[in-house]
């Protein structure tokens, strides 16, 4: 392997990681606070690619504008889901709130085959992604650079956001007991959305980053980044936002890694995510920073 | 301060609250006595606005409870410490301080309260920086009684804070308690240990399968003779 393909692989696994982590954290922000597997994630962040495409294809709206746009609307989404699926099962058995979530993610996925046709759509790239750096010799476009450089700001700001804000202090006392953060006089239901319209807000700019790194969107693009970013936020230890991001760069860049080293495996490349969740599943259960299982009262 | 009227509470289909009426006068140190299950802890819970009851009135100062969300009735001054020390485990000393102030947005009356609670309890000072899951029960305990102080209440809802405490930790709490309602904050204890609870309130009420069946002051309920059988376990003719 030549230095320049060992290095093309490098920002490919890292731009992947970056990629799985944002949309990794949704599915652990969601479980830290409801105890609830958001299986409409993936489609959430499907739909925003969608959102982000009608605005540069149909309103011809200038790509900053309409990639906001998409973001706001997906933060939307994501709070109405939660209000029209799950907060009506919020006293309900766990099981039914996950039954619902499934339900939700299938509803998604079909209505955007009927809304949006099942072919693939080409989505817009602004040329600047596409400006090409050089780097050690090696040339690579700028997208590479911005999707790592933009993940590390999201990052920095949510931590800021869960660690040094009211808001956040009143999402971390949701997330270990409601009626005891009620009693503080924290509003659980608004710190519930606050977490959703975060979460799906993230997995909009992961989306739109999808589309600008892979040129295509489709209605089933969801299933799969959903379900390996489910396993990062588990491998990672779900509930922990660290873990998350952790768990999806592991898992971006181990499969990237797969492809590039063991050439013959590469169509085993979905399977990895799965063999990992199996190891860690019988390693150690509550993920690589997860405490130990607390049971909620 | 706090009128309770003709209450009916259910709780997981059990009628928790049978017609329940007490007071709470502005100042005051109440005590509300009772075996477990009696429905002590549900009738708190129902002042709160955590459980909606099925009949009856709360009135706080003039203001009608029932129709307003626990948020509003914290903002109204009504804190509760809850039983079994529900402290936030992950959250530092400190965060769980500032969860207390929650509702709160003037910045000087909080930086004054803190002062109060540290030097109410010197330990949490110590410890500011820890998270509250590593403190031990008692001052797990005292952790949950600053954090409701730190809301500035006008009136404190306790729920059994000796519940599991060493002997040595129930006479802090007790001597704690005494020294909030002598700053004037007006309390509602609620107790299983009755003996302690009676000695120190002002008013006392017995509770019995979601009823009061007695009332009356403190020290003289702590000498009746049917409050000393019942719940203090004592034999009044030894």
């Amino acid at each position: 392997m030549t230095m320049e393909i060992f290095l093309q692989n490098m920002a490919n696994g890292i731009t992947l990681g970056s990629l799985y982590a944002l949309l990794a954290i949704g599915y652990t922000m969601v479980y830290g606070i409801l105890r609830l597997i958001n299986f409409a994630h993936g489609e959430i962040f499907m739909i925003s690619t969608y959102f982000a495409f009608y605005g540069t294809a149909i309103f011809a709206l200038p790509w900053q504008i309409s990639f906001l746009i998409a973001i706001v609307l997906t933060a939307l989404l994501g709070v109405v889901i939660e209000r029209a699926a799950y907060r009506p099962l919020r006293d309900a058995p766990r099981i039914s709130a996950l039954i619902s979530a499934i339900g939700v993610s299938f509803l998604m996925a079909n209505l955007g085959l009927v809304i949006f046709g099942g072919r693939p759509k080409t989505f817009y790239r602004p040329p600047i992604f596409q400006t090409p750096i050089e780097l050690g010799g090696v040339r690579v476009v700028a997208l590479f650079f911005v999707i790592p450089a933009l993940t590390a700001i999201l990052l920095v700001a949510l931590n800021y956001i869960v660690y040094k804000t009211k808001t956040g202090l009143a999402m971390r006392a949701a997330q270990w007991d409601f009626d005891t953060a009620r009693l503080m006089g924290v509003d659980v239901d608004r710190a519930i959305s606050i977490t959703f319209a975060i979460g799906s807000a993230l997995a909009a700019v992961g989306g739109i980053m999808w589309g600008l790194r892979f040129a295509e969107i489709n209605p089933n693009m969801g299933l799969f980044p959903g379900l390996k970013c489910f396993i990062a936020a588990v491998f990672g230890g779900i509930g922990n936002i660290s873990g998350a991001v952790l768990g999806g760069f592991i898992l971006g860049f181990g499969e990237i890694m797969l492809v590039a080293f063991l050439p013959g495996l590469a169509g085993y490349r979905d399977a990895f995510a799965f063999i990992l969740l199996i190891l860690i599943l019988l390693v150690r259960p509550t993920g690589l920073l997860g405490d130990k299982q607390r049971v909620k009262i | 301060m706090l009128k309770i009227k003709d209450l009916e509470v259910y709780y997981d289909g059990i009628h928790a609250i049978k017609g329940a009426s007490l007071k709470v006068p502005q100042g005051a140190l109440v005590t509300l006595v009772g075996s477990n299950g009696a429905g002590k802890s549900t009738l708190l819970r129902t002042i709160c606005g955590l459980k909606k009851p099925s009949s009856g009135q709360l009135i706080f100062e003039g203001h009608n409870l029932l129709d307003m969300s626990v948020t509003r009735i914290v903002q109204m001054g009504i804190t509760m410490v809850p039983e079994g020390r529900q402290i936030f485990p992950d959250l530092t000393v400190m965060e769980n301080l500032r969860l207390g102030a929650y509702t709160r947005t003037d910045q000087e009356g909080i930086a004054f309260d803190q002062e109060r609670v540290f030097n109410l309890f010197p330990r949490l000072k110590e410890r500011a920086a820890q998270k509250g899951g590593t403190l031990s029960g008692g001052e797990q305990q005292m952790l949950a009684i600053a954090r409701g102080l730190m809301a500035g209440p006008s009136l404190l809802l306790m729920d059994e804070p000796s519940l599991g405490l060493a002997p040595i930790l129930v006479e802090e709490v007790f001597r704690v308690i005494q020294e909030i309602h002598s700053e004037g904050v007006t309390l509602l204890l609620i107790e299983q240990n009755a003996q302690a609870a009676l000695a120190i309130a002002d008013y006392g009420y017995v509770m019995e399968s979601g009823s009061i069946v007695l009332q009356g002051k403190g020290t003289d309920l702590l000498h009746d003779e049917a409050v000393r059988r019942a719940y203090l376990g004592q034999d009044v003719t030894a």
